[in-house]
C-alpha cells in the first residue's frame, strides 16, 4: 500500500478534503494534519516537494491557493506521486473547469468520488481522465 | 430529487462554516448542525437522509465526531437507488473503519451489490470492500472478487484486482486462489487493468513464494514485452504525460520486475534489456520521464548484479546529484542510500557532492544527505569528512544542529583512530553545540578522558582554553569543570606538555575562577552546578593558596534552595575545615573507568542482574548518574532488582566521592539524601551532637540497624527508603565520627590492604543469638577465604538441631563445612562452630556479601532467624 492518506489544503490551513487510506481516530488525524501542514506551508517555492513527517513521506505541491498533500510510505516513487498530484488536479480541472477551493468545498462528495476512482486502498487504479469522470458524468447526466 | 446538486441546505451549512470568525463560532455553527442532524436520524426521516450524511462528511473533514451517522451509512447502503448508494459507501470509507462492529453488519449489503446487475452498482461495492474489508470480510467475500477479476467490463476488474489485494493482505491463505486470475489480468490490454494487475502480483509475490515462482516462471517474457511495447509506443492521448506513455504502467512494471529479479541470476538476466532501454532512451528533461529513471535504477540495483548496468545506474545518480531541481537530488540521495549496500566505491566517488547536500538550504534535502554521509564514513575518510562537518556545524542552523551533532557524535565515536582525535573532536563539537549533546556522549567522553592518562594535562589544558572561549555550551563547563577538578594540578604545573600545544600559563587563581563562574551562571543547571561543588571540594585540596577562597564559594551554596546543594555545601565545608587529616584520601583522583563495562551499559545490555553475575560494576563519571565505588555498588547490586537507577540529578556525588575510599556506610548518606530529604535536613542540623551509636564496636559504624532484627533490614529499609531515623545516626558518624576513635578499626581495614589479618566482624546478631565471623586467606590465593563463624546462644535456652545455612550471589562460590555441633548450649556457656570458604571470582572488584538463614529448636518449638551479611572487610 503506497499512498497513505490525500490532503487537500487551503493557504491557511484549512482541511478542504482528506481520504485517509489506513485508520487513524479523530485526534490523530487532527494532529497529524496539524503538524503536517505546518510544516509544508512554511516551504519555499525552491525547497523540495518532499518533507519526511514521522513514518511518512509527505509529497506535496501547491496550485494556487490549494496545497495537494499526499503522505506515502517508503517504498513508493515520490517522483511518481508527484505526477499522480499532478493528474488529480488536471482530472478535476476538466470537470470543474480551473478548479479552486470552492469547487472542491462546495462538491466535497464529487471531488471524494473522483479522488475514488483514482485511487483505492492507497494504490492507483486509473490514470485516464476520461475513465475517471465517465462516471461521474454518467451520473449527473441520470439526475 | 437530486441528493447531490440541490443540496441547498448542505451549502448554507458550508457557507456558514466559512463565515465564521473564530473557531467557536465555528464550533457552534457545527454542534447546531450536529444537532438537527442527530434529530433528523432519530425521527428516521428518509427524504433528507443522503444530504444529512453528506454534510456529517464535512463536518468530519474538520475533525469533528461523527460517530452517529454510522448508521446511516449502513441504511442508505441498503436502499435500492444508485445514488442513495453512492453516497452511503463514501460515508462507509471516511466514517467508518475496519475495527468497527458495525462494520459487521454491512457485509450482507456488500455480498448483494457485488452480485448486483448494474456494474456501477457493483463497483462502488467493490471499492469500499476494498478500502475497508476486515479479515472475516475477506473471507466471505473472496469467491465474489474472485469471479469479478474475470468480469466483462476492464473497469470492474481493475477494481476487483485491488479488492484482491486488501483481500490477501488480511488473509494471506486465500492468496493461491488468486494467482491465476492474477496472473491473467497481466495480458490486458486497458491500462487501468494491467496497472492493478501489476500491482495485485507484486502484493502476492510479498505473502507467497508459490506465486513469486509462478510468475517467475510464466510472466517476465510477457512483462519484458509489455515495458517494451510501453516504452516504444506512439503517441497516445489519452495517457501521455509530457511526451511518455502512462509513465504509472512503466514504474508500476518496473516494480515488479524489480521483485521477480531479486535473487534469481535468469530473470534478471531476461530483463537486463529492456532495463538498459529503459534507463538510455527515457527522456529526463521533465518529471515523468526522471520519475521512470529513479524506478529503473532501484530496479537495476535489486536484481541480480550485472556491472554493465549498474554502471548505468550509478551514473543516472550521479547525474540526478547534480541536477538544479532540488526534487531531483532529493530522490538522487535518497537511492545512494540504497546503493551504498551494493557499490561503496562507487557512492564514494560523490562525496564531496553529497558533503555540499549537508549544507543545502533545504531541511529535506540536508536530512537525507547527513544520512547519507553517515553511512559513508570509514576509517580512511573519517578526518576529513568529520572536520566539514564540524566546520558546517558553526554555520548550521539551530533547528539542524541537534542531529547533526548526534551524527557527528556517533561517528567519532564509531571511527575514532585515536584517543587524541577523539578528543580533540569532541572538544570542538563540544564549544560548538555543546548544548545539543546527549548525556550518554559526554560520559563516554568522560570515560575516555580517564582513560588517556598521558593526555590528562593536554586535555584539561585544552578544555581551559575552549572555557575562555565557549561558556555557553552546558556539556562543555561539565566535561571542563570535571576535569579542572581531576587535573586541576596538570593545569596548573602544565605538566605533560605535547609538541603540538602552544603552551599557557594558568595560575591556581584562573582554574578556580572559571568553575566560580560557572558555578554562579544563572543557566547551569542542578547538574553542571552539582559537578563543580564537588570540583571545587577536589580543587580545595590541590591548591592549598585558594583553600580559603573555595571555603567561601562553597560557602556561599549553603543557603541555597536545592536541598542536594545546600547538603553538599555544608558537608563539604564540613569536611574542608574539621577534617583536614583525610581530605586528601578522600579527593583523590578518580579511580580509570572501565571503558568496556560503560559501553555495555549505554548499549543498555547490562542489566541490573547481569551485572551482580558479571562482575565489574558500572562506573560513570563523577557526579553524574552512577555509584563510582566498587564496594557501594556491589553492596547495593546484592539486592539489585529493587534499587531504582538514580537519575543524573548529581544526587550521586556523595556516594562517588565519599565511595571512593570510604567504608560502605556512606551508600546510606547518599540513599538517604536521594530519598528521604527533610530528614537529611534534620540530621544536618543535628550536626554537631555526639552521635549516638558511636561508642560502640565496628559493626555499629558499619550497620546501624544492628539494633533491628538482622542486618538484611539494612538494605531493605535502604532501598525502601524507610526508617530514617535509623539512617541518621549513620549519617552523624559518617560526618562527625571522621578521625575519632571509632572508626579507627574500619580505616585501617580500608587503608591497610595488603594487611592479610582482618578484624572479626559480627555478622548477625538478634535477640536471641549472635554470630561472629573470623577471617583468613589461604597463602597464595587471594580470591579464596577462610571463614570461621562462631555461633553464641544469648538465650537462656538450648537450642537443638541447630542448622545454618547460607547462600552467595553468582560470583562467589561457597563451601560449608559441618558445624562443630548441632546442639547450642545456653547463654553463651560455649560456642558452635563451623568453616566456611569462600571464593570471590571478582576478587579486588566486589565485595563478599551473604544471605544466612539458620534453624534450631527451641522448647521442642521450631525458630528460623533469616538475614544478610554485608559488613564484610573491604578486599575479601
Amino acid at each position: 500500500m503506497g499512498i497513505r492518506f490525500v490532503l487537500m489544503v487551503n493557504k491557511q490551513g484549512q482541511t478542504r478534503l482528506a481520504q485517509y487510506y489506513e485508520y487513524l481516530n479523530l485526534e490523530e488525524r487532527r494532529a497529524l494534519e496539524g503538524e503536517i501542514v505546518r510544516k509544508c506551508l512554511a516551504r519555499t517555492e525552491q525547497q523540495c516537494s518532499f518533507v519526511e513527517h514521522r513514518n511518512y513521506k509527505v509529497v506535496y505541491r501547491r496550485y494556487a491557493s490549494l496545497f495537494f498533500l499526499v503522505g506515502v510510505d517508503n517504498e513508493e516513487n515520490e517522483l511518481a506521486i508527484l505526477e499522480f498530484i499532478h493528474l488529480l488536479v488536471e482530472t478535476m480541472d476538466r470537470h470543474f473547469g480551473n478548479v479552486c477551493e470552492l469547487d472542491i468545498m462546495f462538491h466535497l462528495e464529487k471531488a471524494h468520488f473522483m479522488l475514488e476512482e483514482m485511487v483505492m486502498n492507497g494504490c492507483v487504479v486509473e490514470t485516464s481522465k476520461t475513465n475517471i469522470l465517465s462516471p461521474i458524468q454518467l451520473m449527473e447526466k441520470a439526475s | 430529487m437530486n441528493p447531490f446538486s440541490s443540496a441547498t441546505r448542505m451549502r448554507d451549512m458550508i457557507r456558514a462554516i466559512r463565515g465564521c470568525k473564530t473557531a467557536a463560532e465555528e464550533r457552534a455553527v457545527v454542534r447546531k448542525e450536529c444537532a438537527s442532524i442527530r434529530a433528523a436520524i432519530s425521527e428516521n426521516d428518509q427524504d433528507y437522509r443522503h444530504r444529512n450524511l453528506a454534510k456529517l462528511m464535512f463536518i468530519h473533514m474538520l475533525g469533528y465526531p461523527t460517530h452517529f451517522g454510522q448508521m446511516e451509512c449502513l441504511k442508505l447502503i441498503a436502499s435500492p437507488g444508485f445514488p442513495e448508494k453512492r453516497i452511503g459507501y463514501l460515508g462507509l470509507m471516511l466514517l467508518l473503519d475496519e475495527r468497527q462492529e458495525v462494520l459487521m453488519l454491512v457485509t450482507n449489503s456488500i455480498k448483494q451489490d457485488l452480485n448486483h446487475t448494474n456494474q456501477y452498482i457493483v463497483g462502488l461495492a467493490l471499492c469500499a470492500l476494498g478500502n475497508i474489508c476486515s479479515a472475516e470480510m475477506a473471507r466471505d467475500l473472496a469467491p465474489e472478487v474472485e469471479r469479478l477479476l474475470q468480469f466483462r467490463d476492464p473497469n470492474i476488474r481493475k477494481k476487483a484486482a485491488l479488492c484482491s489485494i486488501r483481500i490477501i493482505k488480511k488473509v494471506p491463505d486465500l492468496a493461491e486462489n488468486f494467482i491465476n486470475p492474477a496472473a491473467a489480468l497481466l495480458k490486458e490490454k486497458h491500462h487501468g487493468v494491467l496497472l492493478t494487475g501489476l500491482q495485485l502480483c507484486t502484493d502476492m509475490c510479498k505473502v507467497s513464494t508459490e506465486a513469486l515462482e509462478y510468475l517467475k516462471k510464466k510472466c517476465i517474457d510477457g512483462l519484458v514485452k509489455v515495458l517494451k511495447d510501453l516504452a516504444n509506443s506512439p503517441y497516445a492521448s489519452e495517457y501521455d504525460v509530457s511526451g511518455i506513455t502512462d509513465p504509472f504502467l512503466h514504474i508500476r512494471l518496473l516494480k515488479l520486475l524489480r521483485v521477480l529479479g531479486q535473487g534469481d541470476a535468469d530473470a534478471s538476466d531476461a530483463m537486463n534489456d529492456i532495463l538498459a532501454q529503459v534507463a538510455t532512451k527515457t527522456e529526463s528533461n521533465k518529471n515523468a520521464g526522471n520519475a521512470i529513471l529513479y524506478e529503473c535504477v532501484a530496479t537495476i540495483m535489486s536484481i541480480e548484479d550485472n556491472s554493465g548496468l549498474r554502471v548505468l545506474a550509478i551514473n543516472i545518480l550521479g547525474r540526478f546529484l547534480s541536477s538544479c531541481d532540488n526534487n531531483i537530488r532529493y530522490v538522487a540521495l535518497n537511492m545512494l542510500m540504497k546503493a551504498i549496500a551494493l557499490d561503496c566505491q562507487a557512492v564514494q566517488r560523490h562525496r564531496v557532492t553529497i558533503l555540499e547536500c549537508v549544507k543545502d538550504s533545504d531541511a529535506s534535502i540536508r536530512k537525507r544527505a547527513l544520512e547519507l554521509v553517515y553511512l559513508l564514513v570509514n576509517e580512511n575518510n573519517v578526518k576529513s569528512l568529520t572536520k566539514e562537518l564540524i566546520d558546517y556545524l558553526e554555520i548550521s542552523e539551530q533547528e539542524f544542529k541537534e542531529d547533526l551533532t548526534a551524527k557527528i557524535c556517533s561517528i567519532v565515536e564509531k571511527f575514532s583512530p585515536e584517543k587524541i582525535w577523539y578528543i580533540d573532536q569532541m572538544l570542538k563539537v563540544l564549544s560548538e553545540a555543546g548544548n545539543y549533546v546527549k548525556d550518554d556522549v559526554w560520559h563516554a567522553l568522560i570515560v575516555v578522558i580517564t582513560n588517556a592518562s598521558n593526555l590528562h594535562g593536554y586535555t584539561v589544558r585544552s578544555l581551559f582554553k575552549a572555557m575562555q572561549k565557549a561558556d555557553e555550551q552546558e556539556t562543555l563547563v561539565r566535561v571542563a569543570v570535571w576535569c579542572i577538578g581531576e587535573y586541576g594540578d596538570l593545569l596548573v604545573n602544565n605538566a605533560g606538555v605535547l609538541d603540538v600545544e602552544d603552551p599557557i600559563t594558568v595560575t591556581e587563581a584562573d582554574a578556580v575562577n572559571v568553575v566560580e563562574t560557572a558555578i554562579g551562571r544563572h543557566s547551569s543547571d542542578l547538574t553542571t552546578r552539582a559537578i563543580c561543588l564537588i570540583a571545587l571540594l577536589k580543587l580545595s585540596s590541590r591548591f592549598s593558596s585558594c583553600s580559603k577562597r573555595i571555603n567561601d564559594i562553597i560557602l556561599h551554596h549553603k543557603g541555597s534552595f536545592v536541598l542536594e546543594l545546600q547538603q553538599r555545601a555544608i558537608e563539604f565545608n564540613s569536611i574542608i575545615q574539621k577534617h583536614q587529616k583525610i581530605r586528601p584520601a578522600l579527593v583523590e583522583r578518580m579511580p580509570v573507568l572501565d571503558e568496556a563495562t560503560f559501553s555495555g551499559r549505554r548499549a543498555g545490555s547490562v542489566s541490573a542482574a547481569a551485572s551482580t553475575s558479571q562482575g565489574a560494576p558500572p562506573k560513570i563519571p563523577n557526579g553524574v548518574a552512577k555509584p563510582v565505588s566498587p564496594p557501594l555498588v556491589d553492596l547495593l547490586d546484592l539486592s539489585s532488582d529493587d534499587i531504582p537507577a538514580p537519575g543524573s540529578s548529581g544526587g550521586d556525588f556523595l556516594q562517588d566521592l565519599l565511595g571512593v575510599d570510604l567504608s560502605p556506610a556512606s551508600s546510606q548518606g547518599t540513599n538517604q539524601s536521594q530519598k528521604s530529604g527533610t530528614d537529611v535536613l534534620l540530621d544536618l542540623l543535628s550536626i554537631g551532637t555526639p552521635p549516638a551509636q558511636s561508642s560502640s564496636s565496628t559493626f555499629d559504624i558499619l550497620s546501624p540497624s544492628q539494633g533491628n532484627k538482622s542486618s538484611a533490614n539494612v538494605l531493605d529499609t535502604l532501598v525502601a527508603s524507610a526508617s530514617p531515623s535509623v539512617q541518621s545516626s549513620s549519617m552523624m558518624d559518617l560526618l562527625n565520627g571522621f578521625g575519632t576513635s571509632t572508626l579507627v578499626p574500619v580505616a585501617e581495614t580500608d587503608n591497610g590492604p595488603t594487611a592479610l589479618t582482618y578484624p572479626a566482624t559480627v555478622a548477625f546478631e538478634s535477640n536471641s543469638l549472635k554470630v561472629t565471623f573470623n577471617f583468613s586467606k589461604e597463602p597464595g590465593n587471594t580470591q579464596t577465604t577462610l571463614i570461621k563463624a562462631q555461633f553464641m546462644n544469648k538465650s537462656p535456652n538450648i537450642y537443638s538441631n541447630f542448622v545454618f545455612q547460607a547462600a552467595v550471589p553468582k560470583f562467589l562460590q561457597l563451601h560449608l563445612d559441618p558445624a562443630s555441633s548441632n546442639t547450642l548450649p545456653a547463654s553463651g556457656n560455649g560456642s558452635v562452630t563451623q568453616n566456611l570458604r569462600v571464593s570471590n571470582s571478582q576478587h579486588g572488584k566486589k565485595s563478599l556479601v551473604m544471605r544466612v538463614r539458620i534453624s534450631y529448636k527451641v522448647n521442642d518449638k521450631d525458630v528460623l532467624e533469616e538475614g544478610q551479611i554485608n559488613n564484610f572487610p573491604r578486599g575479601l
